[in-house]
Formats: C-alpha cells, sequence, structure tokens
C-alpha cells in the first residue's frame, strides 16, 4: 500500500479510507487541543510521507506538543531547528545526502527530506531561508502549517492572519478591526521561485491532502504545500467543528485547494456552487466584530482573487517558462 | 489649586511586563515594533492596545532583526522608541544592536531572560543573557545595561533607560527575567511630572553650521530628527565628524575613544546600585533581577539570626558599577553572588575583587528561582557559626 502513488491514484474516481496505509508515523498521545486540525494534517502528511524521511521542524504549536520530554509524537528522525531556519537545515540534510549517496555510502533510495514550519515559521521570521533554499533548488518538501496566527505563544498575529482576525496583537475597537491587512500569499510566492510544484491543501480534504504530499515527495526539486489548519484555540470555534471550517474555507472560496505544477495552475477540489463567505467567518469568535461593510469587502476580495485564480487555471501556458527538473544521474560507484 | 491637581492614582495589580508598558509611556515612547516570544509577548500585546490610542503606533514585525530595525528608523525619525524580546530573538538582534551604538541611535530594548541557550526552556526563568547583553554584539563597544527586580523598577527603570538614551545617544538594554515579568504587584503609577523625563540633546546651531559628530563637552553630539532641516548621514561604517565613512587613523580613534568617553564621564548618573542593611555588614550579598528578591529576605532572616549580613543590589549592571561595588569588597568578610547562571556576573565581583575578600557564587541553571532559604544556608556556612 505504500507503493500506492500519486500515479496510481489517478486511475481511480473515488478513494476509501481502507486504501490509505495503516502505519502511523505521527502517533497518538500527544498533547494538541480539542479539535487540532494541525495535528489532524500532519498525521495525514506524515502517512503520505511514508518510510525513510528526514523531518527538520521550526519552533511552532506542533513542536511543543509532539515533542514533549519523555515522548515524541514522531516516528520519523525529527530536528527540531530554530525558529528562522527550518528550510536551511532541510538543504543541509540534502546535500549531505547527495554527499553520501556519491560516496556510495548510502544503500537504496536516499530518504526524504521534509521541512515543517507554522505560518510564522514562514512566511515571516523563516521567509529568507525558505526563499534561498527553493532558489538553490534542493531536492526537499516545505510543508506549511497554517493556522493563521502565533498560536504557541497566544494568539499573535502573523503575516498569514486574515483581514480582520482578531488576536492580542491587532486588537479590533473604536480605531481598529483586527488586522488590517490582506494575507501573504506564500502560494504565489513559492511559485515566483520556479519550482516544480507548489500546492495547497486541507485536512478536512484528506485524499486531496494525501495526494499532493505524495506527488510533491516523489517530485525532484522543491516542492511546497500550504495546509490550511483550523485552530479552534485561535480562532475562537468550537472544537468539534474543525473538520467542517475547513471545508467551508474551500467551499466559500477562502482557501481554494489548487496546485501549480511547473507553474500550471490546476484546481483540484471544485466548488459546484460558491457559499458566501459569512457561513465561514460566523463559527469563528475572531471575526464576531466584523460588520456588514467589512463582511462585504471581505466577500469581494474573495470573489475577486478566486476569479483570478480559474483564470489562471484555465491559461493554456504556465506562469512561468520550465522545463521538468532532471537530476544528475547517479554515478556510478566501483 | 485642588481643582486642577488630578485625584491621587488609584494603586493598580500589574505584571512586570504590564509595568514595563507604563513606564515606556510615561517616558513618552510612541513607537513599538515586536515580535512575538515567551515571555516578553505580554509588552507587544499590551502596547498594542494602549499605544493607538495615545497616537503612536505598534507594529507587529516579521521578526526580531526587524523588530530592532524599525525601533532604530523611527528614532531617527524623532520619536521615542522601545522593542522587547527574550533570548533567542536578543540573539537576533544584535546586529543592529551594534548599529545602533555605532550610529548612536537612542533605543530602548527589552530582554526578558529565559533559560537558554538555543530555544531553552521558554517558560523558565534565567540570567544567562547577562554577558550577551555586555558583548553579545561584535567589536568593541561601550553598552548601558539595566536591571529589574520588582514591579515598581519594570516602570521607574524603563523611564530611566528612556533617558539614559535619549541623553547619552545610546541603545539601552533592560534586562528583566521570566519570574519578574509575570509577577504581579501592587504598583501607584507616578503622575506626569513626578519622574524626570529627559529629551535627546537637539542642535542649536543653524542647519548650515551644523555638524553631525562633532565632539561636544558631554561627548553627546546633538541628534536633528529626519526631516527637520539638518542634513547628516547615518552609517555603521567607521565615519568622521561629517558622518562619512573614513579609514583615518585620526578619525577612526577619536571616534570610538568618545563612544565609550560619553558613558564613562557620566558614570555617576549611569551606575545605580540599591544598598540594604550594608553599613555594619560583615557578610554581603551581590544579587541582580529576581534573585536579589530572594536575596533580601535571605538577608533579612539572617539579621534575625544575628548574622550581620547586607544586600547590594545591582540595577546597572553594565558598566559595572565599579566604584560602587570596590568600597565594600574592602571592608567585608565574605561575599555571595547567588544568580541564575553559572557565574556570569560573579566573574565580574571577583574581577573588580582582587583578593580584597573571599568571593562565592550560588548558581542555579535547572529553570527555578534560588529560594531565600539556600541563600541564607550559604551565609550560614560562610559566617562559620
Amino acid at each position: 500500500m505504500e507503493k500506492f502513488g500519486y500515479a496510481q491514484s489517478q486511475k481511480y474516481d473515488t478513494y476509501a479510507s481502507r486504501l490509505m496505509p495503516r502505519e502511523e508515523f505521527f502517533t497518538s498521545g500527544h498533547r494538541s487541543c480539542q479539535g487540532c486540525g494541525e495535528a489532524l494534517a500532519v498525521r495525514w502528511v506524515c502517512k503520505a510521507i511514508g518510510k525513510d524521511a528526514i523531518i527538520a521542524h521550526a519552533t511552532g504549536c506542533m513542536e511543543i506538543v509532539s515533542s514533549g520530554l519523555p515522548q515524541t509524537a514522531w516516528m520519523h528522525p525529527w530536528i527540531h531547528v530554530a525558529f528562522e531556519n527550518t528550510a536551511a537545515v532541510a538543504s543541509g540534510i540534502d546535500a549531505a545526502l547527495k554527499i553520501l549517496a556519491r560516496k556510495g555510502k548510502l544503500a537504496g533510495a536516499p530518504p526524504k527530506v521534509v521541512a515543517m514550519g507554522g505560518d510564522g515559521g514562514t512566511s515571516d521570521i523563516g521567509l529568507q531561508a525558505l526563499s534561498g533554499a527553493m532558489e538553490r533548488g534542493h531536492n526537499f518538501t516545505y510543508i506549511c502549517w497554517d493556522n493563521e496566527a502565533y498560536m504557541n505563544t497566544g494568539i499573535q498575529r502573523s503575516s498569514s492572519t486574515p483581514f480582520g482576525a482578531m488576536t492580542t496583537t491587532s486588537p479590533p475597537g473604536k480605531e481598529s478591526i483586527g488586522q488590517s491587512t490582506w494575507k501573504k500569499d506564500m502560494v504565489a510566492i513559492a511559485v515566483a521561485h520556479n519550482i516544480p510544484y507548489v500546492a495547497t491543501a486541507c485536512p478536512s480534504y484528506p485524499f486531496d491532502l494525501y495526494f499532493k504530499v505524495k506527488k510533491a515527495i516523489e517530485m525532484p526539486g522543491p516542492a511546497y504545500i500550504h495546509v490550511l489548519s483550523v485552530c479552534p484555540t485561535g480562532w475562537r470555534s468550537a472544537t468539534d467543528l474543525s473538520v467542517r471550517l475547513g471545508r467551508l474555507a474551500v467551499e466559500t472560496a477562502v482557501f481554494p485547494l489548487y496546485e501549480v505544477e511547473h507553474g500550471r495552475y490546476h484546481l483540484t477540489v471544485e466548488a459546484p456552487r460558491l457559499r458566501p463567505v459569512k457561513d465561514y467567518l460566523k463559527p469563528q469568535g475572531r471575526f464576531r466584530h466584523l460588520r456588514e461593510p467589512e463582511l462585504d469587502f471581505i466577500q469581494r476580495m474573495i470573489r475577486a482573487r478566486y476569479e483570478l485564480l480559474l483564470e489562471k487555471c484555465r491559461q493554456p501556458y504556465g506562469e512561468f517558462a520550465t522545463v521538468p527538473f532532471t537530476p544528475e544521474p547517479e554515478q556510478e560507484v566501483a | 489649586m485642588p481643582e486642577t491637581t488630578p485625584p491621587s492614582p488609584r494603586p493598580l495589580l500589574l505584571q512586570g511586563n504590564e509595568a514595563m508598558v507604563e513606564g515606556a509611556l510615561y517616558a513618552g515612547c510612541r513607537f513599538f515594533a515586536g515580535y512575538p516570544i515567551t515571555p516578553a509577548t505580554e509588552i507587544s500585546e499590551v502596547m498594542s492596545l494602549k499605544l493607538p490610542a495615545l497616537g503612536g503606533t505598534f507594529i507587529q514585525m516579521e521578526d526580531e532583526i526587524a523588530s530592532l530595525g524599525a525601533i532604530i528608523g523611527a528614532s531617527l525619525a524623532g520619536v521615542k522608541s522601545m522593542t522587547a524580546t527574550s533570548g533567542p530573538g536578543f540573539s537576533l538582534m544584535q546586529e543592529n544592536l551594534g548599529f545602533a551604538v555605532m550610529a548612536e541611535v537612542p533605543c530602548v530594548v527589552v530582554n526578558v531572560m529565559r533559560a537558554g541557550p538555543s530555544t531553552g526552556l521558554p517558560t523558565h526563568v534565567s540570567q544567562g543573557d547577562v554577558q550577551q547583553a555586555r558583548w553579545g554584539t561584535h567589536g568593541d563597544h561601550p553598552i548601558i545595561a539595566l536591571s529589574v527586580s520588582t514591579t515598581w523598577e519594570c516602570f521607574a527603570l524603563t523611564v530611566k533607560a528612556f533617558n539614559l538614551s535619549e541623553t547619552y545617544r545610546t541603545p539601552v538594554i533592560i534586562l528583566s527575567d521570566e519570574v519578574v515579568a509575570h509577577t504581579r504587584e501592587k504598583i501607584v503609577l507616578p503622575r506626569p511630572g513626578e519622574l524626570q523625563v529627559l529629551e535627546r540633546p537637539r542642535p542649536g546651531a543653524p542647519p548650515e553650521w551644523f555638524i553631525p559628530y562633532e565632539d561636544t563637552p558631554r561627548g553627546v553630539p546633538p541628534l536633528p530628527a529626519f526631516g527637520e532641516g539638518y542634513r547628516y548621514h547615518v552609517t555603521g561604517l567607521v565615519h568622521d565628524v561629517r558622518g562619512f565613512p573614513t579609514e583615518r587613523p585620526d578619525e577612526i580613534a577619536p571616534l570610538l575613544n568618545r563612544l565609550f568617553r560619553k558613558i564613562s564621564q557620566h558614570f555617576h548618573d549611569i551606575q545605580m546600585v540599591e544598598e540594604y542593611l550594608t553599613d555594619d555588614a560583615e557578610l554581603l550579598v551581590i544579587a541582580y533581577g529576581s534573585v536579589a528578591r530572594s536575596a533580601r529576605r535571605a538577608v533579612a532572616d539572617a539579621r534575625a539570626q544575628g548574622l550581620k549580613a547586607g544586600l547590594l543590589k545591582l540595577i546597572t549592571l553594565w558598566p559595572f558599577p565599579r566604584r560602587l561595588v570596590e568600597p565594600h569588597l574592602g571592608r567585608v568578610r565574605a561575599v555571595l553572588v547567588p544568580e541564575l547562571n553559572r557565574g556570569q556576573m560573579s566573574r565580574e565581583v571577583k574581577r573588580v575583587n582582587q583578593g580584597m575578600t573571599k568571593v562565592e557564587t550560588l548558581n542555579r541553571i535547572d529553570g527555578k528561582l534560588i529560594t531565600p532559604g539556600e541563600i541564607l544556608a550559604r551565609l550560614q556556612a560562610l559566617s562559620g557559626k
């Protein structure tokens, strides 16, 4: 079942959960909050990564809840690195694996290199290292857990916090509506690096998430996956709504699921009819102060961005000129 | 007059971090750039609430490098500015800290110390950044670092830090720690005018006569804000009196010497300690930060037992208040330096001591505070009774 990869998946219209691997690489017993969408995402992503991988993980919620003494929830070799240099450490791992392979000291296929970080560790403090690693073309997959704020230190805004959201450093009041800027488009930044694979995903669509990660891992060169992770603690939403909120984010086009393969946009989950954004915002306490004008602005902005995305998906040519990345043939060592 | 005097302020129950915000606002800080980090986050949070109401600006930056960069920019634009962080963020700030020293930009940097190195123990107390505050940024440089141990000091020393920073055109570091930052205490905030608030020296000469880095008797050249009509060049390179990069030895040495001299000739203003029962003390405890609170209790208990103990609480850590510590060393039987590191400040005490008296250390690096009992036990052992 391990070898049931992306190419295989394309032959079937439906997937059954029993077709998924049973092995757990992110085990139960970690200390995440009730209803944590991120823990759910990590579990599925680790299933998709499969055996033989090395993970570098930035400081963040997932590092704190999953690696507390004396247990760890991670079955993979796992490095917790400082906040800003996950991608840099992953670059080092990738370089070392290439050296070992060149010297013939690595039996079999080289382990997969995966870097993980939260939205703050990716789009704020870690952006420089991530940009460098993508530009150098290391063979690694970067996965961003986007819970849309610094939840670990107690809900501070990040550049990934959506417009209008309440956080402790973007408090709404007479003079402020909460977060006053639009969410940073990390996917577009990753695409602009001309890397072979970029995608958005959400654990509410586990099969979509699973196969996107598979594809990213199998693709040579850098890959970036942006995973929306519902955070009931920080979003002030009911803990039993985590999966539904993820679905609503997709159905309202707040967080459309798509992939960009060699610059070609492709919508992977199509909402037949978009729901109003209010459906998504209403269950979340962080948006409760928003009034009609702001809601209307958000609705129009979401719609406009979605139209633009659909336009990109319809384009017959890619976002940038590129040819598939071909790694150097492995040298035979006598 | 009674009508115009505002009523006596009500006592508040504030934690150290909140008191620091109050102190900064009292001193006239109107710009804050920060980045979330335990245990300093509350400073950012309260700033984000209070600054806009006072017409100030709070920005959450993308990292600590940017935080200090932003306040350097804001300070040069003419606004009193501050940032707050903890160990990992303080490490990232070191480059810009050196820039602020070299370009003589007034700014206040709060470091709420947590246990390190690296991510360390984010929620536990430590005093491990004391030497980093002194030597963290590269190159030979002067620095001012103050240490706080009570909520009142969080308020008053933040005001003082702004005064020192503005008067001497230098970055000032406030070393707080997790215990001080999160301890809630009663505090009565002073009314405006009760504490001294100083402003940076402004040029008196007309713009065409202005020489931006010319030496003055105080060693501190006046600082006009950007846009006031004065032209000057700001650089991290070694510069001449006009601010332009230079490689001439006869211009390099005077600049660097002046940077040191503007601090060293004002030691009487900068160096502060607090003495408690030191007049007739035979055993002296030298402590700072949260440990000074344990030490004070231990000294009081020791006195109750008949031991002649005293406490010298360091408020200014850098420049090390040698002239205030040395007289005590000459007359006490022994000195105990309790601190939450492997002896970063006791090194300094030993250096100044030069064999005058016995200097003992009491160190704890397990993320817990040194208790009064531990200090008392050492004092009893030192007394030989």
